[in-house]
């Protein structure tokens, strides 16, 4: 392996970060320029939205069921037992919802975008669009940025929705608790703060995996070898940038809505 | 087209040291020189999909050296490309990579388009592989999808890079009888990276009949009335430039040694 100078490794760091921020303007940028590329959005959005549908159910549904059994112990032992279906529900739309389903989808589409550009940049098809006439940036960044930070919005959501079903399935059938009542006190105990600060992150979240995938796509060099090296990077980076970004969302959130 | 003093390195490396040459109108240039010498980088600056380092290159008479990357996407229609190992679209069919460029423009495949598509592969003999993808394709068969995409839309100067690379000779005699077509019945100037040399040797001392469909050889004296010349670099720099009777008289001994 070549050693190479901190000076020039920190260079090549500085480089990527002012690329990738570029590659996320200019995707967003690319929304205000024709042409729009729809067909494009909406074929994304099928792919990743409903193409990830199942496994975000499956996940939803298990993580809100799990998160009943774990905590029914600790609720019964203070006699707070009833109070399962609002620890439920704000833990599923405040946290595990967005980031579960981020993580999920990072891990499905991030790679996804990052093999299929980085395939395209080797064998010289981005190359051959741009020869045509075509802004890949256009053609191909901005239709996967929009469709996965509208489709993420709204498999949280779902994931969510499933999530209080698991924990509901839990309390009935396990825990013998009444339906009607684990619903009420899962909906009532949700306020504003906790389904817009469960909202804003999907969104920050599908920015972040479709820019973080696309870039790792567009930018990936040494054959076959460098497409596998990209998407494996880009499911570590989009998957880590998650988990770091939730924390300064929900800090800064909480301080902008006054969350207690 | 016009290169002026074009100088070009990738991080440490120099590429192009002060390229200068012109291609007139109607002529086809042959591109020779060792693995690494610069040849595919000149034809990706004609294209402004590289940015010269310092120099001026002017194509279609306009100076692409400063233009915008949005302007250059007007003029790259107006040029064709053939890339080196093809660069068709492979999720895409044979008919939609021809139709690329006039379904970008137009927004949908229509007759008209249809029409076009079959005109073009027509051309270079494979309109029974409208519904193929290039996966099912031979790799002559993938070059002459290749020509068939860059000239749909009869554009005015044509790049052809290593365009019979890697073929068995049959194959590559039916590949330069296209590109002699083209510049015999359409007068399309072109750019052509090679490293065969007999193929520049048939192109300078054959012209192609459009009544018999065939090569004719020329007589000895009337070479030099064929549009073609050609250009050897050596080390980023040009150590020749002209036609066939010059080249075959030089005195160089880097370049006797090459041609023979």
């Amino acid at each position: 392996m070549e050693l190479i100078s901190p000076t020039e490794f920190a260079k090549e760091k500085v480089l990527a970060v002012q690329d990738y921020v570029m590659l996320s303007l200019r995707s967003l940028g690319n929304l205000f320029r024709k042409p729009l590329y729809i067909a494009d959005m909406v074929q994304q959005a099928d792919l990743i939205g409903v193409g990830s549908l199942p496994i975000v159910v499956l996940i939803g549904f298990f993580t809100g069921a799990v998160l009943a059994v774990q905590t029914a112990n600790t609720l019964q032992r203070f006699g707070s037992i009833t109070l399962i279906g609002q620890l439920v529900s704000l833990s599923m739309v405040r946290e595990l919802g967005p980031v579960l389903t981020g993580i999920l989808v990072a891990g499905r589409n991030a790679s996804g975008m990052a093999s299929e550009l980085g395939s395209m940049v080797v064998t010289e098809q981005i190359d051959a669009m741009r020869a045509l006439g075509t802004d890949p940036m256009k053609k191909l960044v901005t239709p996967r940025v929009i469709s996965t930070v509208f489709m993420l919005f709204f498999l949280t959501i779902l994931s969510d929705l499933v999530g209080l079903a698991g924990g509901l399935m839990v309390s009935k059938v396990l825990l013998r608790l009444d339906a009607r009542q684990y619903w009420n006190n899962a909906w009532q105990s949700l306020v504003f703060q906790d389904v817009f600060m469960g909202l804003v992150k999907p969104v920050l979240f599908g920015f972040i995996i479709a820019t973080v995938g696309c870039f790792y796509g567009m930018t990936a060099r040494g054959g076959t070898q460098g497409v596998g090296r990209a998407t494996t990077q880009a499911v570590v980076t989009a998957s880590v940038l998650i988990i770091v970004l939730n924390f300064f969302t929900t800090q800064f959130l909480m301080n902008v809505l006054s969350y207690k | 087209m016009v290169f002026e003093d074009v100088w070009l390195a990738f991080d440490q490396t120099e590429v192009l040291r002060g390229v200068s040459f012109s291609l007139p109108a109607g002529e086809t240039k042959a591109l020779f020189g060792v693995a690494g010498s610069g040849k595919s980088t000149i034809l990706k600056l004609v294209l402004g999909l590289v940015k010269p380092d310092a120099g001026r290159i002017l194509v279609l008479g306009e100076d692409i050296t400063q233009m915008k990357e949005e302007d250059l996407f007007a003029l790259r229609g107006r040029i064709g490309m053939v890339f080196q190992e093809s660069a068709l679209f492979d999720s895409l069919t044979v008919r939609e990579n021809v139709a690329y460029r006039l379904t970008e423009e137009h927004g949908i495949y229509d007759d008209d388009i249809d029409q076009r598509v079959r005109e073009s592969l027509r051309f270079v003999e494979l309109e029974h592989t409208l519904d193929l993808f290039p996966s099912e394709l031979s790799g002559g068969m993938r070059r002459r999808v290749a020509i068939a995409r860059a000239i749909i839309t009869h554009p005015e100067l044509l790049l052809y890079d290593s365009p019979t690379g890697g073929l068995d000779p049959v194959t590559s005699n039916t590949i330069i009888e296209l590109i002699m077509k083209q510049r015999d019945v359409y007068r399309n100037s072109a750019l052509l990276v090679t490293h065969r040399l007999q193929d520049a040797f048939t192109m300078a001392t054959h012209e192609f009949n459009p009544k018999t469909n065939q090569l004719r050889a020329l007589p000895r004296g009337q070479y030099c009335d064929v549009p073609m010349s050609f250009l050897i670099l050596r080390e980023g720099k040009v150590v020749f430039d002209g036609d066939v009777r010059r080249l075959a008289h030089t005195q160089d001994e880097y370049i006797r040694e090459y041609i023979s």
